[in-house]
């Protein structure tokens, strides 16, 4: 077996593995990066990326419709209705996302840091085998990521997929049913909506997307409700059955009569979507000996340092920040510079989650309701999507929303920023870098926001929670 | 139930195995994930090793004394898992879990001073920080503050609602915390107590052992005059600000350590025998080398090139309170190009200390006292401190230990010229 001695070894090229990968080649440390599938991980092969870019087609040919008519939508007319080929779509998905991938070589090759396909197989923390390779290593960055969580029950295959394979469907669909109506199951759900298909949402909750509050869900439950997306909330799928005609009988039930049979309702479905969260995947490192916490999530500190001595964890596999692409790429970057000396930690004071549905909606930092828990005496500021040049310009406003602005009564410090609506999530930038500068009120109503643009709503918000908004009465 | 046979893990820089001090479970304890099951002693620091997971004890190996190889297995539980997986994956979720919860903004109106938490090092550093007070700042600062050893929660912003500035933090000054002391029978005895020589003892007498059996110390001994020192000191003192250390001799002494070693590179070096090799330092990373209830500690205060005289003061009390606690961590017990024994309170005429092997020299303060001196031909009453040091001959000739007291003496005796 031919041995490979390394500095620095990455296991994963996903957005925390790759970038953890680039910056160590850049800090001339001699870097190893192993990845079983393609270099680009959830995010960029089967998760951001492709699911935005079938939201980008999903909204075209849904817009489309508008224009099949004489006398269409903005005097614009087409002949008649769009037609779709999924297969093709898919083709121009995958395109984009081979370009990417492509481009993750490419930077990783540049930076000087070594690419290598397989899977990893770990001897002892700083051991790993990949085929015929031995590779040893002074420091390892574990990058391994997350997997959709499998429901015991309903186990994957036979037509019940993850977002994974949601990803590739490659024929219409009649009828799409997605259990768990987190951010995955309503963006993926509305696509196939937007693409024609009969869509139902079945969650355990009381609402769909509970981690927001219900002024931001408004919006969404609004569009689902027009675009006729069947939600049912508050019940619990109990199992799929094939039927006779190849399609699937999902079987859910009120969940506080869960115990009663009877009360037992079913939908039939080309395909069911389990999308009820993820789990770090994190099987397979016993041999490392890193600790892990009661959920499976490797237990690092602030530096993202494990129990084990040059051994660090980052993204979705750690107990440290979000699950999210953009967490697990700063934390990379962050260790390999703590592996080159530099004295870092992982402190942000605001992490962004965007969810792409239609309407988006964002959030960053404190909410209304979290901050007055926090204790700060809180003020807040609205500003609609209705009352903006731009928004209407591009049809924003159609789907309500609006820019919320919360901050503390007494020092006018920027608490958080959430906001709900089309096209939202381009401006999350300045309120996140704004709540990490620590600015005030009066330093965003005194900052020129170019106009016609949607960040007028931030100025305006802001204005309106010193209680004078201009283009609003 | 499974067996969960856990391996002493690898717990620093280097470090291949540690010595048990001290099992805090017995066989047939239950344990939960994080107790503190084990306290082992490596080269550097004393290590408490918390519980991988819950469970009931079924074996302990080694005893106090026991040295246990990194990698060893030194415990195993009964857990309720299958295997020894520490954790279990959970499989069964039933409702969806979209992005685990936004971050909270943890912010407070004013900077809470939060007690200098010196963490204990432990080897498993998975508590993420607490959410609490924090002080507003922006990345750039919070990054500026990290590199310089400052504690933001100590500062106070002058900024709009308390946000710090690059200004406050070049402002920025903090206190640090007393020193507690100890004391010591007329019969003729015939007891003798055997002390077993492990632990930290056993560690301090390895380490004595190597520097004194490979480095030929050559010792030079210098007394300085410090009456004007003393004014300013007094001075000083006098005027401080709210939340300014006392000032003693040592800060002194650093900050005139910064001029002098940095004049005399030679002296401010680590010596790898084995390589054949001496790393001159720029950064002059000072040991204190601290007495406590365990024995003898050397933490150490980093950068003190970067430090002001106040700066210096607190971070050398508070290094040694950590070290005193034993809370100092790995990271602050080790690193130091130089090392200061201060003898102060005892006293004495001189001493030959040993040199903190890798480095090159070793500098022992003695305590001040009014001695009779001529000057200009009178006998005059002056305050003089007697400095005793030590240099390792192989890579410090007689002359450049001396060159360096030398110049440490002149700017202690013109202590203006040490901040010029």
């Amino acid at each position: 077996m031919k041995v490979r001695k390394c500095k620095v070894l990455v296991i994963g090229a996903g957005p925390g593995g790759y970038v953890a990968a680039i910056r160590s080649g850049q800090l001339g440390m001699d870097t190893v990066i192993v990845e079983g599938e393609k270099a680009g991980g959830t995010c960029l092969i089967r998760g951001c990326i492709p699911s935005k870019a079938m939201i980008h087609a999903a909204h075209k040919f849904h817009d489309l419709a508008k224009h099949a008519k004489e006398g269409g939508h903005m005097g614009i007319s087409i002949p008649g209705p769009a037609e779709l080929e999924m297969a093709a779509l898919k083709g121009w998905k995958d395109d984009i996302v081979n370009r990417l991938n492509k481009g993750v070589e490419q930077l990783l090759k540049k930076s000087g840091a070594e690419l290598i396909t397989g899977w990893a197989e770990f001897k002892d923390a700083k051991t790993v085998v990949v085929g015929e390779i031995q590779i040893e290593a002074e420091y390892v960055i574990l990058a391994n990521g997350s997997v959709p969580i499998e429901l015991p029950f309903m186990k994957y295959g036979d037509g019940v997929i993850s977002s994974r394979e949601a990803l590739d469907i490659d024929e219409k669909l009649e009828h799409l049913v997605v259990v768990g109506g987190g951010y995955i199951g309503l963006e993926l759900g509305i696509v196939h909506r937007m693409l024609g298909s009969e869509v139902t949402i079945v969650e355990a909750m009381d609402s769909v997307l509970p981690i927001f509050d219900k002024e931001l869900r408004r919006p969404l439950e609004l569009f689902l409700k027009k675009n006729k997306v069947k939600v049912n909330t508050g019940v619990f799928a109990k199992g799929v059955e094939k039927l006779d005609n190849g399609k699937l009988k999902l079987n859910y039930i009120d969940k506080n009569h869960a115990d009663d049979d009877s009360k037992m309702q079913s939908v039939e479905a080309d395909r069911v979507l389990v999308t009820v969260g993820r789990r770090p995947r994190s099987e397979g490192l016993a041999p490392t000996g890193v600790a892990l916490n009661e959920r499976g999530f490797v237990k690092v500190n602030d530096q993202c340092q494990t129990n084990m001595k040059g051994v660090y964890a980052i993204g979705d596999l750690t107990d440290l920040g979000e699950m999210l692409a953009h967490v697990a790429s700063f934390q990379g970057e962050m260790v390999a510079e703590i592996i080159a000396g530099h004295n870092r930690v992982y402190d942000p004071v605001a992490v962004p989650a965007i969810v792409f549905t239609e309407p988006e909606i964002v959030s960053v930092g404190l909410s209304p309701d979290e901050a007055k828990e926090a204790g700060h005496p809180v003020i807040v500021g609205k500003f609609p999507l209705a009352a903006n040049g731009r928004s209407l310009t591009q049809e924003a406003e159609k789907t309500g929303g609006f820019v919320r602005v919360v901050a503390r009564e007494d020092d006018h410090r920027l608490l958080g920023v959430q906001a709900v609506g089309t096209h939202v999530s381009e401006l999350v930038g300045e309120w996140t870098l704004a709540l990490e500068m620590g600015a005030l009120l009066e330093d965003i109503a005194g900052t020129i926001h170019a106009h016609p643009t949607m960040t007028e709503m931030t100025h305006e918000a802001v204005l309106a929670t010193l209680g004078h908004a201009i283009h609003i009465a | 139930m499974g067996i969960f046979a856990f391996k002493l893990p690898d717990i620093g820089e280097g470090v291949v195995e540690g010595e048990v001090v001290e099992w805090m479970v017995s066989v047939g304890d239950s344990v939960k994930e994080d107790d503190p099951i084990l306290s082992v002693m490596t080269d550097k620091a004393t290590v408490e090793i918390p519980s991988p997971t819950d469970g009931v004890v079924k074996s302990i190996v080694g005893e106090p004394g026991t040295i246990l190889a990194v990698g060893q297995v030194c415990i195993e539980f009964e857990t309720d898992g299958e295997d020894s997986t520490p954790a279990p994956i959970e499989e069964k979720v039933e409702e969806a879990e979209p992005v685990k919860e936004v971050a909270p903004v943890e912010t407070a109106p004013a900077p809470t001073p939060e007690p200098v938490a010196a963490p204990v090092a432990a080897p498993t550093p998975v508590v993420v920080a607490a959410p609490g007070a924090r002080p507003l700042a922006s990345p750039a600062v919070r990054q500026r503050a990290r590199e310089s050893g400052i504690e933001l929660s100590g500062v106070s912003g002058s900024g709009p609602a308390g946000r710090i500035t690059h200004g406050d933090l070049d402002s920025w000054k903090e206190a640090g915390s007393p020193v507690a002391a100890a004391g010591p029978s007329r019969t003729a005895l015939t007891g003798v107590t055997e002390v077993p020589v492990i632990g930290l003892r056993r560690k301090i007498a390895e380490s004595m052992t190597a520097s004194y059996s490979t480095i030929p110390h050559f010792s030079y001994f210098e007394e300085v005059d410090i009456t004007d020192l003393e004014t300013l000191r007094v001075h000083l003192n006098a005027s401080r600000a709210d939340g300014q250390p006392k000032l003693t001799y040592l800060p002194f002494i650093m900050q005139g350590l910064v001029r002098a070693l940095g004049e005399n590179p030679v002296c401010n070096a680590l010596y790898d025998d084995e390589k054949g090799v001496v790393s001159r330092h720029d950064a002059i990373h000072l040991g204190i080398a601290t007495q406590t209830d365990r024995g003898l500690y050397v933490p150490v205060v980093k950068h003190v090139e970067a430090q002001d005289i106040w700066t210096s003061a607190s971070e050398m009390q508070r290094v040694s309170q950590a070290a005193r606690d034993g809370t100092a961590s790995l990271g602050e017990l080790t690193g130091s190009t130089f090392t200061i024994t201060s003898l102060g309170r005892m006293g004495g005429l001189g001493a030959t200390p040993i040199i903190n092997k890798p480095e090159v020299g070793i500098l022992g303060v003695h305590n001040a006292v009014d001695t009779p001196v001529v000057r200009n031909g009178q006998i005059v009453i002056r305050k003089m401190l007697r400095l005793s040091s030590s240099w390792d001959h192989r890579v410090v000739d007689g002359w450049d230990g001396a060159v360096l007291v030398q110049r440490l003496k002149t700017l202690l005796e013109n202590p203006a010229t040490i901040f010029m």
